[in-house]
């Protein structure tokens, strides 16, 4: 299995990994870069719980491999707080009780992210069909919708969302949104 | 302060969860971790001639390979006497997907990889793959132990109530199938073994960490202190995660043989035919009625698919479904029997409601029956039959089985408040006439269900040491307090609602109250979460240490006021004299004092940390009445939910919004149940729904938004008064939503759908019915 060279930036922070060719962006986040808010749910793409955002589109990192993402910038559900602070998205889940078990949560709150991104003010029947790539056993989506309906009334995706989307990678509220596809802003040291 | 229980408060556990900083067993790294990785059966019933592992074994990275003859010594996991299941195969596979060897290597794709490397020779023998394959008369038995494919029969009832059938002015035989459904918690098994200096530690996906504990124990000739079991966040259970798994007992033993931890993550493929499956039961009823519909006579003969290795928690579901048969009518003979099966398929065990789902669809389902039979509108057949509330608490004719508090017409009534049932006959009328319009269904489930399990004698039939719960309640030196509690939960959030209960008792602020569980080693004995029974049982072991923990408090605030313990009162944490405001003590400087002998009577035992056990007296008993209205596609028979309305009666309601996340998550998995999911397998074994292209679980779409409102009654039969209500959802619904789309046809003569309701099944009964020219 040949090694790759890739540089992948994840949440802002830049990384240069040897990687093995057919390892999925999954597991790349989880196992190079530890960050484990990224779950595995199936192994058919159905369940989302895997949603994280690449270069400012939801993808379900179970069916992506990571040396198809280089170059390129992720956001994984570690990197939507802002200082300390929870994306509306996020808020939303936990004023609506959009969550139970947590499994799904992060795919879906990342979808959800996705979602208001592209339709700031969307119905609940557009809020269904924005979510229907992900998978929830537990609370049969009601509650889900109202969160996502909740985060739309306040505040919409979040700075870090709309930050990525617009193609920036540094976390500092007031650098403004830059041209997308820009190339990689210098690292920054977490 | 106010009372904290019924307060709607947001969840304690969600920061962490919405931020990607929980920690699911999958995201635990112990240094050294070594990964575990099956080979398994691809057939559903074969002898194994050879396993070639020498390819696995030669690969990178592999550090072994072992098969059932390579482990000697390891013991099988429990089930009837003389049929217990072998950690792998041994010599024979059961059912597609049954683990023939384990390989291990040093990272898991290496691993996946050596174990597709293992060769198995086999020779087929003849599948029988459903209830009617494994009980025909030239039928092989699939158990070694046993001479037929029968492996329990009883009856529990003195006879099979012909007389009293045979003697009522109507009889209607009715069959009825609840099919066999996957819980599919989006996280599947995982598991770590770190084997220790002699002891062991096991991080599992597990509702039941105290029970694997004492399982694991048992099976490696342990003590009990020798091993502990972790289940840290757990990604959902509905009842498939109670049982015991094969890779917790594997990955201990060669993590023992390693010197490593070894891990264990199971593919959702792999999910999909070893997870334990739930339902899976033919039902055989005979139903005696008068001309006004009452019930006079019901039996029920019950076929219970266990599947190839029949799991403790599976073999005696249909107890459940034979107890709770008669639903919320007095009827006055029922006569229940069951055969559970063995089949060349997945293990049955506990799927939420297991057991009780399957008997309120029966009994809802006959309602209706008799209703269509009479001509007579199902809601009066239901109100005729209804245990009246001045009847409560009310014994069954089935020992120990005895309903508390409720009120079942009341619940009906209350839901028909929020139901325009003549506006919807209405509806129904004008769309039956105009053929472009899709058609209408009104259905009701007026059900009862079993919370809070307990007790003791009942849960030990299901191989657990009790069915009592237990509760730490401790006051830091600043007045804060950390809760242990033996429940295990994977989403229900017990550090919310317990936090609550300990704060309404204690009065102090519920930040100031953190829960810890699932940890052997850490929490005191528990037996964990499953059967309704986190509330109830959980919940009032937590009440009742608490309560505790107040008298003591009481006692030193009494010494520090100089009064006597009958003139003080704590309200908003402070501990007062009645009639002297200015004079008290708060919470905070009472738990101070506890830790100050010198200031406290001689001889005072110095704390403020009180453990307590709850033994529920019985089983609590949620009901309610739900309703659902759908519209059918005439041209796709396509069902679509346009409103479902749900009044539940689970007593004391501790935490409203979680309250609602329950009965939304089981309603939406009843719903599922009737319209979406099926697990199937073909005549020769092989599964048909063996991953989530082919398995439906819905999405968002797919459901509709629930209506939900509460009666409450509360229970005697344990100090909060809670019932229980994580099954009670998934029990109502399906009935709810199958009497509808039955209603919906009902004009064209039809009388039963069977689950799921598919377009394709519908539509073929519409053609069918149309052609017919009804």
């Amino acid at each position: 299995m040949s090694d790759h060279k890739v540089q992948i930036t994840v949440n802002g922070v830049p990384g240069t990994d040897e990687i093995e060719a057919r390892l999925l962006l999954v597991h790349y986040l989880r196992g190079v870069r530890g960050l484990t808010g990224t779950h595995v749910g199936c192994d058919t793409s159905n369940c989302g719980a895997c949603t994280v955002m690449v270069d400012g589109l939801t993808v379900k990192s179970c069916s992506v491999l990571a040396v198809a993402v280089d170059g390129s910038e992720v956001l994984t559900v570690e990197g939507l707080a802002t200082e300390g602070e929870l994306s509306p998205v996020q808020e939303g889940f936990r004023q609506c009780h959009g969550l139970q078990c947590g499994y799904c949560t992060p795919g879906m709150v990342i979808a959800a992210t996705g979602l208001l991104l592209d339709e700031p003010s969307p119905d609940d029947a557009t809020i269904r069909e924005g979510i229907e790539g992900n998978l929830c056993r537990c609370t049969g989506y009601d509650m889900i919708v109202d969160s996502v309906r909740w985060a739309a009334e306040h505040g919409g995706a979040g700075a870090a969302a709309e930050r990525h989307a617009h193609g920036g990678s540094v976390p500092v509220a007031d650098t403004g949104p830059a041209p997308h596809g820009s190339p990689p802003q210098p690292a920054v040291t977490p | 302060m106010g009372s904290m229980i019924g307060a709607a408060v947001v969840r304690k556990e969600d920061p962490a969860l919405l931020t990607g900083r929980g920690r699911f067993v999958d995201d635990i790294h112990l240094p050294g971790t070594l990964h575990m990785a099956y080979a398994r059966s691809h057939l559903a019933h074969a002898r194994i001639v050879s396993i070639d592992t020498s390819e696995a074994a030669a690969l990178t990275g592999v550090l072994g390979v072992w098969t059932h003859e390579d482990l000697p010594g390891l013991p099988p996991s429990r089930s009837l006497p003389g049929i217990e299941r072998p950690c792998l195969a041994k010599g024979k596979v059961h059912f597609v997907g049954e683990p023939i060897a384990v390989v291990v290597a040093t990272d898991p794709y290496l691993a996946a990889d050596a174990a597709a490397a293992v060769v198995v020779d086999y020779e087929q023998l003849p599948v029988m793959a459903s209830l009617a394959a494994a009980t025909a008369e030239d039928a092989t038995p699939i158990l070694d132990g046993l001479p037929s494919n029968l492996v329990l029969e009883q009856q529990l009832s003195a006879d099979d109530a012909e007389a009293e059938l045979a003697a009522a002015p109507h009889r209607l035989a009715i069959h009825l199938r609840n099919q066999r459904c996957a819980a599919v918690p989006m996280e599947p098994t995982v598991c770590i073994a770190d084997w220790q200096s002699g002891s062991l530690t096991l991080y599992a996906t597990t509702q039941t960490p105290h029970h694997q504990r004492n399982e694991l124990a048992q099976m490696l000739g342990l003590a009990q202190q020798e091993v502990r079991v972790i289940a840290p966040d757990v990604g959902g259970g509905f009842g498939a995660k109670a049982s015991f798994y094969p890779e917790y007992l594997l990955t201990a033993e060669l993590s023992r043989r390693l010197r490593r931890p070894v891990k264990y993550v199971e593919t959702r493929s792999e999910n999909m035919t070893a997870m334990v499956h739930g339902r899976g039961q033919e039902q055989d009823i005979e139903v005696g009625f008068d001309d006004e519909g009452h019930l006079l006579a019901l039996r029920v003969k019950i076929t219970q698919d266990c599947g190839g290795w029949p799991d403790p928690g599976g073999v005696g579901l249909p107890t459940l479904t034979a107890f709770m048969s008669g639903g919320c009518y007095k009827i006055p003979k029922i006569a229940p029997s069951f055969r559970s099966i063995a089949t060349n398929t997945t293990p049955v065990a506990a799927y939420r409601g297991a057991g009780r789902p399957e008997a309120s669809f029966l009994i809802e389902r006959v309602i209706d029956h008799v209703a269509a039979e009479l001509g007579i509108d199902p809601l009066e057949v239901r109100r005729r039959n209804f245990i009246q509330p001045g009847e409560m608490p009310y014994p069954t004719q089935f020992e120990g089985i005895v309903y508390d508090e409720a009120n079942f017409p009341g619940a009906l009534e209350s839901l028909l408040r929020h139901v325009d049932v003549d506006g919807l006959r209405k509806d129904q009328a004008d769309r039956r006439r105009d053929p472009s319009a899709p058609l209408l269904g009104i259905g009701f489930s007026t059900f009862v269900e079993m919370g809070g399990f307990g007790p003791t004698p009942l849960f030990e039939q299901f191989g657990y040491v009790g069915g009592w719960e237990s509760a730490n309640v401790r006051l830091n030196v600043d007045g804060s307090a950390v809760v242990k509690v033996g429940t295990s939960p994977h989403g229900q959030g017990h550090q919310t609602t317990f936090a609550q209960i300990v704060a309404d008792q204690l009065q102090i602020p519920f930040e100031h109250i953190t829960l810890l569980h699932g940890d052997t080693a850490t929490v005191q004995e528990g037996i964990g979460t499953m059967g309704s029974r986190g509330a109830p049982v959980g919940g009032s072991a937590v009440l009742k240490a608490a309560a505790k923990v107040r008298a003591k408090a009481l006692r030193i605030a009494a010494h520090m006021l100089e009064a006597d313990e009958n003139d003080l009162e704590l309200v908003d944490g402070r501990f007062g004299v009645k009639g002297a405001p200015d004079q008290g003590v708060t919470m905070g400087e009472v738990a101070l004092r506890a830790f100050k002998p010198h200031l406290l009577p001689e001889g005072f035992d110095l704390g403020l940390d009180e453990t307590a056990f709850h033994e529920p007296s019985n089983l609590s008993y949620p009901s309610g009445a739900h309703c659902c209205v759908v519209e059918i596609d005439r041209d796709t028979g396509r069902v679509d939910v346009l409103r479902y309305v749900a009044v539940d009666d689970c007593g004391v309601v501790l935490n409203p919004l979680l309250a609602k996340g329950q009965i939304h998550g089981g309603v939406a998995q009843g719903i599922a149940q009737a319209l979406y999911e099926e697990v199937t397998f073909g005549e020769d074994g092989q599964p048909g729904s063996g991953s989530l292209v082919d398995y439906t679980i819905p999405a968002a779409a797919d459901l509709p938004h629930y209506e939900t409102d509460h009666q409450v009654t509360p229970t005697s039969f344990n100090p909060l008064g809670a019932k229980g209500l994580g099954e009670s959802g998934a029990t109502a619904a399906p009935q709810a939503v199958v009497n509808a789309v039955v209603d919906a046809l009902a004009h064209l003569g039809v009388r039963d759908v069977e689950m799921p309701c598919t377009p394709q099944k519908v539509w073929r009964i519409l053609q069918a019915a149309t052609q017919n020219g009804s």
